[in-house]
């Protein structure tokens, strides 16, 4: 007893080495906490077969009609193919004032090769993440140019049932509304005329 | 027949001296519960800590129970709960008591917490009861969240799609942490799994732990009372508080009464609204979960409605996160901000009172607002109770130090 209470009362004999002792057993001890967690943390990522079903989809869009619009799953997203009528594609410089970023400005949203009036590669088909900017939630598609108790003037797009957010025929987002970007672009490119790939850019274009 | 019961209680007291020189079984009973002296003036508002009690135990034992008949596989889930509901003897019992729980938990933590505010039991030297009780709060709504995740209905699975792309407004991480929760591209198998084990193991284990310092808190400093004021100033020639009784019998009895009362409105919801008109379970969730089809409405679970519409007053999604995340965590500083002279609502001047009214009208329509259409006109009502949520936590230090007070009693009132 008396032999404890004399070493706790007595300073070390050398308290540098102490010191160095103390923090070193300390700082490596706290490294290695750290790094043990890692494998419980990274488990929590995407697994390898996730990752697999992941990879990019092939879309035959020959038998898609204008005005009409596909959706398919990638990634678990669902991503629609529409082919625009001439009308809308022209309608959509009309809308522009609407719009929180009609020129498609914020570079996230797309990729490079689709920051255009029409967002996408060929101006008749848009090819878009349909889940809105939002919280994720997918849009009804309302394409004709009717009145809408949201809107006296709609031009046809996608409407949120979520929170009423609205996108036009491109995936650009009108202003006032709880979404505040484009709805993405996924990269995808053509292999032919009737088949395009989800998921992969266009050679070169990335 | 004298002779052998006097050897009997002889024996039993024998092994009750062993197991307290070992293990101090009955210094624990007389420190918690029958020298725990607790403020003679209870009223109607103390049953609900003893409440939340006894729903926490149900909630472990019915899960636990489902556990044993619940798949965490996405395919199999929804089927699984149907299954329970259907197939399993008893099986639709364990499953509405754990649903129905879930709501009447929310009911008596709310009051619970409103109580504290009533009172002033969240002041100096209950500050850490309090902070204990916010974060036991939060633990409650991640639990209740993904709990509510794993039937994997419709609304688990929108619900939880919502939620979590909440953290996608973090900037600059915030997609590859929504993709580091999810486990996917999408939510997925994998995220359900892992609600599960954090549903029925990590958050029930931090659940308990924090219940367990919050009564280590209390019982440190001693419980609050309608009148705001300290029953240990005095005190009879041995020490005990004039104003205290002791927790047992004399509250252990009043609880069990509350208990009583409680299990009948509880069994009145469990019997015949178990789903509260869509409220504590809703109709969407009756529908199997499907990535594809998105919910025409999709609403969070009553408990959750009123920080959902402040989620949803706020036009840009950052920010709107960070109001959502704000109108709790302003709750930790509540004992600070509080600085009248007086603990008690009871001697507060008028306008404490009809800001604290005022509140608790907010807190519910905010609620209200969450569920309905989200017209302008609710949008624009929705905007004005976020503020006021914040204005009363702002201007409170203002409010308690210049209003005027009334004296408070020696001793506590009837």
């Amino acid at each position: 007893m008396s032999e404890t209470d004399l070493a706790s009362t007595q300073p070390p004999e050398n308290p540098g080495r102490r010191r160095l002792l103390t923090w070193t057993t300390g700082v490596v001890g706290a490294m290695g906490a750290g790094l043990a967690i890692w494998p419980f943390a990274a488990s929590w990522k995407p697994s390898a077969k996730a990752r697999l079903v992941g990879a990019p989809v092939e879309v035959n869009i020959s038998n898609l009609e204008s005005g009409q619009i596909m959706r398919v799953v990638w990634r678990g997203q669902t991503i629609g193919v529409m082919r625009r009528s001439e009308r809308m594609i022209n309608d959509l410089p009309e809308l522009n004032e609407k719009l929180a970023d009609p020129q498609s400005e914020v570079e996230s949203q797309q990729p490079q090769y689709a920051q255009n009036v029409h967002r996408s590669i060929k101006p008749e088909y848009l090819v878009a993440n349909i889940h809105c900017t939002h919280l994720g939630c997918i849009p009804q598609v309302l394409p004709q140019v009717e009145a809408q108790p949201f809107d006296s003037q709609w031009r046809g797009g996608f409407f949120c049932p979520c929170h009423r957010s609205r996108f036009d025929l491109a995936g650009r987002v009108y202003s006032g509304v709880p979404a505040q970007l484009n709805l993405v672009i996924p990269e995808y490119h053509f292999v032919d005329d009737n088949t395009l790939i989800i998921g992969v850019g266009p050679e070169g274009a990335a | 027949m004298a002779k052998p019961a006097s050897n009997l209680s002889k024996n039993v007291q024998a092994f009750g001296a062993w197991v307290d020189e070992r293990l101090p079984v009955s210094q624990f009973w007389r420190e918690h519960l029958t020298e725990y002296y607790a403020p003679k003036n209870f009223n109607l508002w103390y049953f609900f800590g003893s409440l939340a009690l006894l729903v926490l135990v149900n909630q472990l034992v019915t899960g636990i129970w489902l556990t044993m008949f619940y798949t965490p596989q996405a395919d199999q889930a929804f089927s699984s709960v149907e299954y329970i509901m259907r197939d399993v003897e008893w099986g639709w019992l364990i499953r509405y008591m754990h649903s129905t729980g879930a709501s009447f938990f929310f009911i008596v933590v709310y009051l619970h917490m409103f109580r504290a505010m009533l009172y002033g039991s969240y002041r100096k030297p209950r500050e850490l009861i309090w902070i204990l009780g916010v974060f036991i709060l939060l633990v409650l709504m991640a639990e209740a969240f993904m709990g509510y995740v794993l039937p994997w209905g419709q609304m688990s699975y929108w619900g939880a799609q919502v939620i979590i792309s909440l953290f996608g407004a973090v900037p600059f991480v915030g997609d590859a942490l929504v993709e580091w929760i999810r486990g996917d591209y999408m939510i997925s198998n994998a995220t359900l799994n892992r609600f599960f084990a954090l549903h029925v193991v990590a958050l029930p284990l931090a659940l308990l732990l924090l219940v367990v310092l919050h009564l280590v808190a209390l019982h440190e400093v001693g419980s609050n009372n309608p009148d705001g004021i300290d029953i240990k100033k005095n005190k009879d020639e041995k020490g005990r508080p004039l104003d205290g009784i002791p927790f047992h019998p004399y509250y252990t009895v009043k609880d069990l009464f509350g208990a009583g009362v409680f299990l009948i409105l509880f069994a009145f919801v469990l019997f015949y609204a178990p789903t509260f008109g869509g409220l504590f379970l809703e109709k969407d969730n009756f529908v199997p979960a499907d990535p594809l089809v998105t919910p025409e409405h999709i609403v969070p679970v009553w408990y959750f409605t009123p920080y959902y519409a402040m989620l949803r007053a706020v036009p840009d999604k950052f920010f709107g996160v960070v109001v959502m995340g704000a109108a709790i965590f302003v709750l930790f500083f509540l004992p600070w901000l509080d600085r009248s002279r007086v603990r008690s609502i009871r001697y507060k001047g008028l306008p404490s009172k009809i800001m604290l009214a005022l509140f608790v009208v907010g807190f519910i329509r905010l609620g209200m607002l969450a569920l309905a259409e989200g017209t302008p006109i609710q949008t624009l009502e929705s905007r004005i109770w976020t503020v006021y949520y914040f204005a009363f936590f702002a201007l409170m230090p203002f409010v308690t130090m210049f209003e005027k007070t009334k004296p408070e009693p020696e001793r506590v009132t009837k």
